[in-house]
Order: structure tokens, then C-alpha cells, then sequence
């Protein structure tokens, strides 16, 4: 067929199958601290990129100090590096949300401007403290290379392991809203405020942990692409036109929906990539999205909002 | 320093005064000796500023101001930081050995900001309020081309660092950088010849430089290389997902991918690479676009066994590179990577010296007709260089597999090539 063998097309077929999966976790690792924040709070986080950044960056210098004193614990550091990129990032969130974000919570718009104003403000301070260069986090070996499956046949195991911090983070996020008391509050303050404080939940305190849970997120994000994009003091600025689209297709509010989004996205632009060309296969994409968002403008799933 | 000083003493208490006359004393006999010292140099100085500027340029009788044109902030901070730092050691050097024509260069650093138009507007800036001889600038063609026409209106003058995709040639830049016949038909021979390649992916982002390169590659790899396309792809600018393209390329099986992805793109292709079990061990991948700066941010390991063409590689054994990467690592830090463009940049002030010194002028019109002279060379890092009269280096092409260490070793080294900014028949 088309001059190629038949066990060259297999492989072809597994291994596309497997690059839309992992475009698939990609995204929904992306848009799922900002599909928290924007569904659960309203509020558009244009800074979620550089929350992102933070997470790479978080790598980058655990992965620096364990090569100068714990260089026996090299190939193991990058779990417990996640751990602590979520750490970092929930703790400049809940300080922006405390500094920043409460102030303007009855002025949407604002928060907007604010958030990218902060944005600009963040990778400044990338670029003042890591310099302008992009670097180059130190990855152990086995997590760069691929998987050989059969002689034609190469899984990244890059790729593996973004899916699977995707599953155990939208796992998570699903047992936290919907199993925790925690979540339990969050919902209750997003379906109504006034009567959730009136029964004694404080939406301050809820609105503040949930801004900071989606940053954290946000930051496990981004240390989880240091193992197949760039890390440098601009890097978050490349995912957030992805992150908003899934968001906005998916259905501001809804975490399901975001994955069916990230999902349909994903399998649709790596499917048209590979039979069209890159930049055809995301018009053709896009064009898609707009026509479903004209018929659709809530988005696939959408659920009620904190008016 | 004399006037304030009654209202300091004011404030003093009496125990401290003598310490505080003795360190006026110092300060004194300092600037004493500084003073004599301007003297002297302004002595031993060159002709005298009426006859070196007739233009109202930035020129007084002891020092000279050029401008630094690059983005500090953006998405080309990460490109622009080692060619602005190449500039800044260049010019210390010239004044160490005394300046130009007897006058110390001094330089005001504007921020182009990775954003076009302010690029054209720092330039005006530049070159109607400050008045600056030259300009040291520009990485992305769009900033250069923004900055023509204030540069071309003004009589100003660009020394422009990259390497870029040719088609221009303006009375006021000097093109530091090669153009694109310089850096890809040497390429292509060299792969064709070594590796036996018939079959090339060409792969870029998506923008006037790869797409006007791979242009040129492909008329010249079909035309005379006689080599098939199997197969040309732009990715969007900043795009990091090429798990869809790589898998087409695996279909394809091409003898060579030729390369010239950019920024943070770079990085992520390089990644899923070596992700996707295709590495230098496998596969012959050329690149135009990763210098030793790009290899900082995509990691040595990543980039192993994969060749890139260059004019200039930081390990170039021979003693002028040696001393250049000494000096810059002195200045900058010892991680600092040193890449085809850092090179480039820091020709620029040397350049332009020997141009003013020739010209004997700092007159821009003067200087453009002394570098189209074609007599101007340079002993750069690099070898030595001849500033052609079209504006272009005569240079020679390297190619350079690159170490897990992030370095290059040269395994190729071309002879000189003509710059030919307009090819005919492409």
C-alpha cells in the first residue's frame, strides 16, 4: 500500500495512536489547574504559564543540587522533585491569590489584566535570576530515551510518564472535588456563595486553596515537560493559547470536560498533522473548535456557573 | 564634590574629621591622577573631532558612542544575551588598546524587547537623540528589517550578527552573520559526499528564514545534487508537539533530515527525538539552527551524534578562538556557551574600527565607502575574515557533530565561500 509494508504501517498506526495520547495528557495536564480555577472561581488566570515555568524551573534546581551532593540519588530525584514543584507553586499561588486575586474578585475583567500584568512580571523575574538562556534540566537517562517495542517500533518513555503523572493528578483532582470535604466546600461555594457562608464554610479560605491547588497543579505541569519542551524565563508562554482553548471548549466549568476536550483536540490535531501538514492540521483543528463553539458557546460541558 | 562639602562637615562630629579630611585628600590626589591621565590620552589622541565627525555624530574629542540594539526581555532574550555580551567584550578590548582614532567607545544599550516596532523605535532613539556612530544589533530578520528604514533615513550604520536568509543588502548593515548560500550548499555537499545521501526531510519553523532556506536547499539538492525530497514541513513558531511529524519521518526513512526548527521549538523537537528512539546513532540529522547556545537549553544528550553547519564552534582549536573564550568566560561566567551568533557579534566593533580607521572618519558615508572598499579583514575567533564591498563576510563553513557536553567537534571545514546574497535561479 503507498509503497510501504504492511508491518511498517503497523507500527505507524501504534505509535500514532500513541503520540495522540500523549498530545492528549499534555493538554489535559495543562488545562487542568486552569480549568479548576477559571470553572470553580471565575477568575481567568493569564499567569498560568509562568506557574508552569515555576515547575520546570523547580527541576531544574533540585535536579542541580542533587548532582552536586546526593549525585547516587540522580535517577530517582525527579519524583520527589514533582512533589516539591507542586509545593513551590501552591505557595506562590495562595500568596498571589492573598495579594492580589481577593482584591478583585468582583471585577472579572480586571482579574485579567491583572494576571498577565503578573505574568509579565514573573518572567522577569526568571530572566533576573536563571539569565535569558533556556537550560537544560539535568533528566535521568532512562527517562529520556524511548521503549522498543519491536524492531519498528518506539514508545516514548517521556511520553509514558506525562500520562501517567496525568492520570494520578486528574485522579486526584476527581477524589478532591468530589470525595473530600474540601471539595465538597468548593462546590458549595461555587453553586452559591451567600448560603455557603452561611453555613459556616469560609469562602475566603475556599476560594484561596482552590486558586492555590490549580497553580500547584500548574507547576506539576510544568515539571513534567521538562522532559519534552523547552525550560526557560518564556517556556509557560507556549502552552497558555492551548490551555485556554481546551478550557473554553471543554466548558469552562466542568472537569470532564476539559477531558473530552483535551481529548478530542488532541486526537484531532494529531491525526490532521500527520496526513496534512503541521500548520493545516492545526486550521483545520481550530476551524472545528470555532464551528462546535458557534453551535455550542458554552462549551461541550457546561455546568452552572457562581453568578 | 567641593561645594557639598560644608553641609556634610556640618553634620560631623568633630572625631571624625580627620578621617573624613584624610579620605578628601585621596579622593583629591585620585582624581588628580585621573585627571592627568585624560590628558595624556587626549594628547596622545588622534586628529581632532572636526575632522573625524562632520556629521553631528556622538563624537567628542576622547570618546566615541556606539549603540547596543538587542532584546533584553521577550522571547529572543534567550538568542539576544550572548550577542550583546560579545559586543560589550569587543568594545572593552578596543579600549584597552586605546579605541578608535585615539577616542574611548563608550555605548548606550536600548531593549528591543522582542517586539518589532520598538526595535525601529530605539533605533530612531539611538541615532536622533544620541547620535551614535554605530549600532551593534538586531538578532531576528524582522527586527532587522523594522530598523531599515530608520537606519536608511538617518544614515545610520547596523552591524548585524546572525546568520539569516540573505536576499538584502542596505548601504547602512554590515552582515556579520552568513548569509544562506554561505551556510547551505557547503552543508549539502559535504553530507551528500560523506554520508552517501540521496533522500532529505527538510524540516522548519514556520517563517521567512527556514522557509527561504529550505528553498535553497531543495532547488540545490534537486538540481545539483540530483537527491530526492521525501518529504518538507514548517511547524508553527513556538509550537512543541512534533510526535505526529516525527512518526511521518519514520515513514519516509529519509538518508538525512535537514533542519531549522527554532527558540523553544528547538528543544522540544530534539526531546521527542531522542524520545522517539531516533538518534545520532541512527540517523544523520543536519541542523542550521542550534549553536552552542541552543545546546545549553536542549541538552548535550539530546543532540548527540547529530551534525550542525556553522561558521563557528566554540572548541575551534586554534589560539585567537582560545583567547576570545577565555576572555568571554572571564567576563560572562564560565557556563556561559559561546555560539556561531556570539561570535559573530563580537566582530562587529572590530569591523567597524578598522572601517572608521581606514576612513580615518567616523562620517558614516566615509566608513560605508572604506568597508566597500573590500580591503577590510578581521582575525576573528573564527579565522581570519574579508569584509566583502557587498557588505557580506567571506568565511568558511564548518560542520560540527555534536558531544554529550553540549560542544561541538568540527569534522568539516569548507573553504572559503563567497557571500552571495542574491543566488540566481532560486
Amino acid at each position: 500500500m503507498f509503497g510501504y509494508s504492511l508491518s511498517d504501517l503497523g507500527s505507524i498506526v501504534v505509535m500514532q495512536g500513541f503520540s495522540g495520547l500523549s498530545l492528549f495528557s499534555v493538554l489535559l495536564l495543562m488545562a487542568l489547574g486552569l480549568a479548576i480555577i477559571f470553572g470553580q472561581m471565575g477568575v481567568i488566570n493569564m499567569a498560568h504559564g509562568e506557574f508552569m515555568t515555576i515547575g520546570a524551573y523547580t527541576i531544574y534546581m533540585i535536579g542541580k543540587v542533587t548532582e552536586q551532593y546526593f549525585p547516587a540519588f540522580l535517577p530517582y530525584y525527579f519524583f520527589f522533585a514533582i512533589a516539591a514543584a507542586f509545593a513551590i507553586a501552591f505557595i506562590v499561588g495562595y500568596l498571589v491569590e492573598y495579594l492580589m486575586i481577593r482584591h478583585l474578585y468582583r471585577r472579572p475583567l480586571d482579574t485579567l489584566l491583572a494576571t498577565w500584568g503578573l505574568s509579565l512580571i514573573m518572567q522577569q523575574i526568571f530572566r533576573s535570576v536563571f539569565g535569558g538562556r533556556e537550560v537544560s534540566p539535568n533528566l535521568p537517562d532512562w527517562l529520556m530515551g524511548s521503549w522498543s517495542v519491536s524492531d519498528t517500533i518506539d514508545i516514548p518513555i517521556n511520553g509514558m510518564v506525562v500520562m501517567v503523572v496525568t492520570l494520578v493528578v486528574t485522579g486526584g483532582v476527581v477524589a478532591f472535588m468530589f470525595k473530600s470535604r474540601w471539595g465538597l466546600k468548593v462546590r458549595a461555594t461555587t453553586q452559591n456563595r451567600v448560603m455557603a457562608g452561611a453555613v459556616g464554610i469560609n469562602t475566603n479560605m475556599v476560594d484561596r486553596m482552590t486558586f492555590a491547588v490549580g497553580c500547584g497543579i500548574a507547576g506539576i505541569a510544568g515539571a513534567a515537560f521538562t522532559t519534552i519542551a523547552s525550560t526557560g524565563p518564556t517556556s509557560g508562554s507556549q502552552y497558555i493559547v492551548d490551555t485556554f482553548l481546551v478550557v473554553v471548549f471543554g466548558g469552562a466549568t466542568s472537569i470532564l470536560g476539559a477531558v473530552a476536550s483535551a481529548f478530542s483536540i488532541a486526537q484531532a490535531q494529531s491525526i490532521l498533522t500527520f496526513f496534512l501538514t503541521n500548520a493545516m492540521g492545526k486550521v483545520v483543528t481550530l476551524l472545528v473548535v470555532i464551528g462546535i463553539l458557534m453551535m455550542k458557546p458554552e462549551g461541550l460541558f457546561a455546568s452552572k456557573v457562581r453568578k | 564634590m567641593r561645594m557639598a562639602q560644608p553641609t556634610i562637615e556640618k553634620g560631623l562630629h568633630m572625631k571624625k574629621r580627620w578621617k573624613v579630611n584624610q579620605w578628601r585628600r585621596a579622593v583629591v590626589a585620585a582624581m588628580g591622577v585621573a585627571l592627568s591621565v585624560t590628558m595624556a590620552d587626549s594628547i596622545a589622541a588622534g586628529p581632532p573631532t572636526s575632522k573625524v565627525n562632520t556629521t553631528g555624530l556622538a563624537v567628542t574629542d576622547d570618546t566615541v558612542t556606539v549603540g547596543i540594539l538587542h532584546s533584553l526581555t521577550g522571547t529572543m532574550a534567550i538568542s539576544e544575551t550572548g550577542a550583546q555580551e560579545a559586543e560589550k567584550l569587543a568594545i572593552d578590548q578596543i579600549n584597552a588598546m586605546g579605541g578608535v582614532l585615539g577616542r574611548q567607545i563608550k555605548f548606550i544599550q536600548e531593549d528591543g524587547a522582542s517586539d518589532w516596532p520598538t526595535f525601529a523605535e530605539k533605533a530612531k532613539k539611538l541615532l536622533e537623540n544620541d547620535h551614535v556612530a554605530a549600532i551593534m544589533g538586531c538578532w531576528t530578520s524582522a527586527s532587522r528589517k523594522a530598523v531599515l528604514p530608520v537606519l536608511e533615513r538617518d544614515n545610520g550604520l547596523l552591524y548585524y550578527p546572525t546568520f539569516y536568509e540573505g536576499l538584502e543588502q542596505s548601504k547602512n548593515v554590515i552582515y556579520t552573520g552568513q548569509e544562506a548560500t554561505q551556510q547551505v550548499f557547503a552543508g549539502l555537499d559535504w553530507v551528500a559526499k560523506t554520508k552517501g545521501a540521496k533522500t532529505f526531510y527538510l524540516i522548519g519553523s514556520d517563517y521567512i528564514w527556514p522557509r527561504t532556506t529550505m528553498k535553497l536547499a531543495r532547488k540545490y539538492i534537486e538540481t545539483v545534487l540530483h537527491g530526492k525530497i521525501v518529504g518538507e514541513e514548517y511547524a508553527a513558531l513556538g509550537s512543541t508537539q512534533f510526535g505526529s511529524t516525527i512518526n511521518k519521518i519514520r515513514l519516509k526513512k529519509p538518508d538525512v533530515i535537514y533542519a531549522a526548527v527554532v527558540g523553544g521549538s528547538n528543544v522540544a523537537w530534539f526531546k521527542q527525538l531522542k524520545a522517539a528512539g531516533i538518534t545520532g546513532k541512527k540517523q544523520t540529522l543536519l541542523t542550521l539552527s542550534v549553536t552552542e547556545d541552543e545546546a545549553h537549553g536542549i541538552g548535550g544528550e539530546n543532540l548527540l551524534g547529530f551534525y550542525s553547519a556553522m561558521k563557528y564552534f566554540q572548541s575551534l582549536d586554534t589560539a585567537e578562538n582560545k583567547s576570545f573564550v577565555a576572555e568571554f568566560k572571564k567576563k560572562w561566567g564560565a557556563d556561559a556557551p559561546i555560539g556561531d551568533v556570539t561570535q559573530a557579534a563580537y566582530e562587529g566593533p572590530w569591523i567597524w574600527k578598522a572601517a572608521v580607521e581606514k576612513a580615518g572618519s567616523f562620517d558614516t558615508d566615509k566608513v560605508v565607502k572604506a568597508e566597500e572598499s573590500g580591503t577590510i579583514t578581521f582575525d576573528a575567533p573564527e579565522g581570519k575574515v574579508y569584509l566583502e564591498s557587498n557588505h557580506h563576510l567571506k568565511t568558511r563553513l564548518r560542520i560540527g557533530e555534536w558531544r554529550a557536553d553540549g560542544q561541538a567537534d568540527i569534522v568539516y571545514t569548507s573553504d572559503y565561500i563567497m557571500p552571495n546574497p542574491f543566488p540566481k535561479g532560486y
